[in-house]
C-alpha cells in the first residue's frame, strides 16, 4: 500500500523530537570531534542524548532506546540533522559496530556493551584499515594468535577515526596465522587502555588530528571479547557493513538540511546584490533534487525492509549516491562563495564560521570512507546487474 | 507512510509487462512502421486488461483508480516501446473526459474503443498518433477541448523515431466541445509525469539490453562485460534509475493526494521529470557507448529505444526546463 501522508502518531513523534531537540540544544556550537577538547564536549552531548531517552530511540529499551520503528527512525534523523545540534561522536559504534553485537553478541556481550554505548560512557572507533589493507581488507596481517584464554595481538591498525581518543576500538585480525585472505580472520573487540596498545594521531586534511595508527605489541585481550566465532570475522563483519553504506550510516535528514542551508545561502547571497548565473542556480535546485531523491528512495527502501525484506548490496548503490550528492552540493556552496570560499573561520569575512568549507574538506571523503566508490561500483556491477566477476 | 506497491498493484504490473512482452515484440514494431503505425490487436489487448480504464471514474465504466496505480504500467510501456499514445489516452485524456463533463466520450475512451491522443500548452506543441486518433484533447487559451478527428487540419512534423508520428494540430474552437471542470494544469502534470514514468522504462530497457549483451560480447579473451571502464558505466545508470524511480512514484501519489498544494504537485512532478530526463540520456549514451558499433546501426533493436530515450526525455519539458520550475518553487 501507499501512503505517503504521515499519520497523526508519526505527526506527534516528529513533534515531540523536534520540541525535545530545541529545547535541549546547546547554546555554544560545540568544537571539531576531531580534537581531544572537542571530542569530551561531545561525549557530554551523548549524555544529554542518553539522559533525555534520544540517543539511541531505534534500540530496544532494555538498552536505552525508545524501540522505534524505521520510520520513526527517520523521522528523528530529520529534525535531529535540521535542529543544527552537534554531530554524533559515537556514530561509528551506533552505526557499525552495535548491529554487529544485535547480530553475533553474547547476551553478557549485549547486556555489558551496549548500555554502556547508548550512554557514551565508551566511544568506539573502527580499528579495520591497515597501511597494507585498504580497500582489500581481507590482506589485514595484524594476528591475534591464542594464548590459554587470552588473544595476543600484533601489528597496526590505521586511519582509526578518532581512535586517539576512544575507548574502545573494534578490530578485525588474523587468528589463524595459516590462513589467508577472508578465512582465519576474528572479529575482537579491544579495549583502548589495554596493555601493549599504542596510539598516534595523524592530522586530517582539515587540519584536525582526527585519525589515529593504532600498534599492537603483544597486547592481550580476553577471548570473550571475540564477537561472533572465532574464525568468521569476516562474515561477522560484512554482515552488517551494508548498515555502513547504506541508511544507517547517513540517513537523509543529514543531507536534507544541508540541501536547505544551501538554498538559503544562495536566496540570502541573491537578496545582498550576489548575482548567481543559471548555472549555479541549477545546480543549487539540483542539490535539493537530489537529497529529495535520496529521501525517498529511502522511505522506499524502508518500507521493503519493514516488510521484512533485507538489506543487500543495493546499500551499495545508496553510498555512491549520497557521498557524490554531499560533495556536490558542497563543491556548490564553494561556487556560491567565490572568493571567500577559501577563507578560514576565523577571517572577518568568513561566511558561517567556515562550515561550508569545512563541510567540503569532510565530504571529499565521503567517495574513500566505508568502501571507496570504485568498490561500490564493482559491487553493484557484480552483484545488482549480474556482470562477470573477470 | 507507507512507500510500497501492493500485491494487487505489483498484479496489474506484470499483467500489462507480460501482455507487453507478448504482443509488443521489436518486432511488432518494425512491423507497425510500416502500415498506420499501430501494433495490431493492441490497443483492444490493452483495453481488455483494464490499462484504458484506471483513471476513469465507475459511473464511466471505469476501475476509478489513481495515477500511482497507472505510473508502473506506464513504465512498462517505455519499457516496450509500445509506439501508441497509450500514456496520453489513459494517462491524461481519459480523466480529462472524465472531469470535464463529457461522459459517453469517458465512456468509450475508457473501453478502448476510441483511440485519444492529447495537445496541451507547454511541451504538446506536437501531437503524438493524430493521425490515427479518433479524439483529441487540445488547450487552448487555457482551456481544455475535445476535438473529434474530422474537424482537424494536420502537418505532420516527423520524429527521429519512427514509432513518435507527430504533427501539428489546428482547429476551429466552434467545432469542439469545451471540457468545463477539467482542469489544464493537472491535464499537463499528469502529461509530464507519464513521460517521466516511461523514461524511467526506457532506461531500464536500455540497461538490461547493454548488461545482457556484455555479459556475452568477448573481447581479448573475455567479456567486455567484465572490464571497469564498462562496469562503472552501467552502475552509473543503474544509480540513476534508483533514485529516479521513487520520484517518480513520489509525484503520481502527489497528483491524487488531497494534502498537496498545487505548488506541491507541479515541484514533485518536475522534479520527477527532471531526474527521469537525466536517467534516460545517461542510459543512452551508456547503452550505446557500451554497444559499440553493433548499437550504432538501424537493423539492431537497440535504436528503439534509443530515440524514444531521445524523444521522450526533452517531452513535455526536458530536465533544464523542469529544475527551472523547481528553482523558481524554491524561491531562487
Ligand atoms: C575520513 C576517513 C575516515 C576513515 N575512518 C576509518 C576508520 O575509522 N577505521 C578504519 O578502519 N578505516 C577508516 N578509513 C579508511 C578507509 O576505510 C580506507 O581509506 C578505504 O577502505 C580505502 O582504502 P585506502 O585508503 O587504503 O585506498 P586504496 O585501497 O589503496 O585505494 C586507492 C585507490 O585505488 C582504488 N582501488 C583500489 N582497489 C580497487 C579495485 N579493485 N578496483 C578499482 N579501484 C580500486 C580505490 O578506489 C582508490 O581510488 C577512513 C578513511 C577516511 C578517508
Amino acid at each position: 500500500m501507499i501512503d505517503l501522508d504521515l499519520s497523526p502518531r508519526y505527526e506527534a513523534f516528529r513533534d515531540e523530537c523536534r520540541t525535545w531537540l530545541l529545547d535541549n540544544k546547546p547554546d555554544r556550537a560545540l568544537e571539531s570531534m576531531d580534537t581531544p577538547g572537542g571530542f569530551e564536549q561531545h561525549r557530554e552531548w551523548e549524555r544529554v542524548l542518553f539522559d533525555g531517552g534520544w540517543s539511541v530511540p531505534a534500540w530496544p529499551a532494555v538498552y536505552g532506546g525508545r524501540d522505534c520503528d524505521l520510520m520513526e527512525w527517520l523521522i528523528y534523523e530529520e529534525e535531529y540533522w535540521s535542529s543544527g545540534v552537534p554531530g554524533r561522536v559515537s556514530a561509528n559504534g551506533v552505526s557499525l559496530l552495535a548491529p554487529t553485537i544485535f547480530n553475533f553478541g553474547t547476551t553478557e556481550q549485549r547486556d555489558h556493551f551496549l548500555p554502556r554505548m547508548a550512554a557514551g560512557t565508551d566511544i568506539w572507533a573502527q580499528g579495520w584499515s591497515e597501511p597494507d589493507a585498504g580497500s582489500d581488507l581481507a590482506a589485514i596481517k595484524t594476528r591475534a594468535i591464542r594464548d590459554g584464554d587470552q588473544f595476543v595481538i600484533n601489528g597496526q591498525k590505521t586511519w582509526c577515526s578518532r581512535g586517539a581518543w576512544a575507548d574502545w576500538i573494534f578490530c578485525i585480525v588474523r587468528t589463524d596465522a595459516d590462513a589467508e585472505r577472508h578465512r582465519g580472520l576474528t572479529y575482537l573487540l579491544v579495549p583502548a587502555d589495554a596493555p601493549g596498545l599504542e596510539r598516534r594521531p595523524i592530522g586530517r586534511l582539515d587540519g584536525e588530528p582526527g585519525f589515529a595508527e593504532i600498534f599492537f605489541d603483544d597486547c592481550r585481550v580476553s577471548v570473550d571479547n571475540a564477537l561472533g566465532e572465532e574464525g568468521q570475522g569476516w562474515a561477522v563483519a560484512m554482515a552488517a557493513a551494508g548498515s555502513e553504506r547504506g541508511l544507517n550510516l547517513r540517513s537523509p535528514g543529514r543531507f536534507m538540511a544541508a540541501a536547505e542551508r544551501l538554498r538559503v545561502l544562495a536566496t540570502e547571497l541573491q537578496s545582498s546584490g550576489d548575482r548567481i548565473d543559471c548555472r549555479l542556480r541549477d545546480e543549487v535546485t539540483d542539490a535539493w533534487i537530489r537529497s529529495e531523491a535520496y529521501r525517498w528512495q529511502t522511505y522506499f527502501t524502508a518500507s521493503r525492509l519493514m516488510e521484512g525484506d533485507e538489506l543487500g548490496s543495493e546499500a551499495s548503490l545508496m553510498k555512491v549516491f549520497w557521498s557524490e550528492m554531499d560533495l556536490e552540493l558542497h563543491a556548490t556552496a564553494m561556487r556560491l562563495l567565490g572568493d571567500r570560499g577559501e577563507l578560514a573561520p576565523d577571517a572577518p569575512d568568513s561566511v558561517d564560521r567556515g562550515a561550508w568549507l569545512d563541510g567540503y574538506v569532510f565530504a571529499l571523503s565521503g567517495p574513500i570512507y566505508a568502501g571507496t566508490n570504485e568498490i561500490q561500483r564493482n559491487i553493484i556491477a557484480e552483484r545488482v546487474l549480474g556482470l562477470p566477476r573477470r | 507512510m507507507r512507500f510500497s506497491f501492493s500485491a494487487e498493484q505489483d498484479m496489474f504490473r506484470d499483467t500489462v509487462r507480460d501482455l507487453l512482452a507478448d504482443r509488443c515484440s521489436p518486432g511488432a514494431i518494425r512491423a507497425s512502421w510500416d502500415e498506420d503505425g499501430r501494433v495490431a490487436g493492441l490497443w483492444a489487448a490493452l483495453g481488455e486488461v483494464g490499462l484504458t480504464a484506471v483513471l476513469a471514474p465507475e459511473s464511466v465504466g471505469g476501475l476509478a483508480m489513481k495515477e500511482i496505480d497507472l505510473v508502473r504500467p506506464i513504465e512498462e510501456v517505455g519499457y516496450a516501446g509500445v509506439p501508441e499514445p497509450l500514456a496520453e489516452h489513459a494517462g491524461v485524456a481519459v480523466p480529462a473526459l472524465a472531469e470535464g463533463g463529457s461522459p459517453g466520450l469517458a465512456e468509450a475512451a475508457a473501453a478502448g474503443e476510441i483511440t485519444c491522443s492529447i495537445g496541451l500548452g507547454a511541451g504538446g506543441r506536437y501531437v503524438l498518433a493524430a493521425e490515427i486518433a479518433d479524439l483529441l484533447v487540445m488547450e487552448r487559451s487555457g482551456e481544455l477541448y475535445a476535438v473529434p478527428s474530422g474537424v482537424i487540419t494536420l502537418t505532420p512534423q516527423p520524429s527521429v523515431d519512427q514509432s513518435r508520428r507527430l504533427c501539428e494540430v489546428d482547429f476551429d474552437v466552434a467545432d469542439a466541445t469545451p471540457l468545463v471542470g477539467a482542469d489544464p494544469g493537472v491535464a499537463s502534470d499528469r502529461a509530464v509525469l507519464f513521460a517521466a514514468a516511461q523514461c524511467l522504462g526506457v532506461a531500464r530497457r536500455l540497461l538490461d539490453a547493454t548488461v545482457e549483451y556484455v555479459g556475452t560480447r568477448h573481447q581479448f579473451g573475455k567479456p567486455v562485460g567484465s572490464y571497469q571502464a564498462v562496469k562503472h558505466q552501467l552502475s552509473d545508470v543503474r544509480i540513476a534509475t534508483e533514485f529516479a524511480a521513487p520520484l517518480v512514484y513520489r509525484a503520481a501519489w502527489s497528483i491524487a493526494a488531497e494534502s498537496t498544494t498545487t505548488l506541491d504537485r507541479r515541484r514533485d512532478v518536475s522534479m520527477a521529470k527532471a531526474v527521469a530526463s537525466d536517467a534516460v540520456d545517461r542510459a543512452c549514451r551508456v547503452a550505446l557507448q557500451c554497444h559499440g558499433a553493433i548499437g550504432y546501426t538501424i537493423e539492431y533493436d537497440l535504436q528503439l529505444w534509443l530515440k524514444r530515450g531521445w524523444a521522450l526525455s526533452s517531452a513535455w519539458g526536458d530536465a533544464r526546463f523542469h529544475r527551472d520550475r523547481v528553482s523558481e518553487s524554491l524561491g531562487i
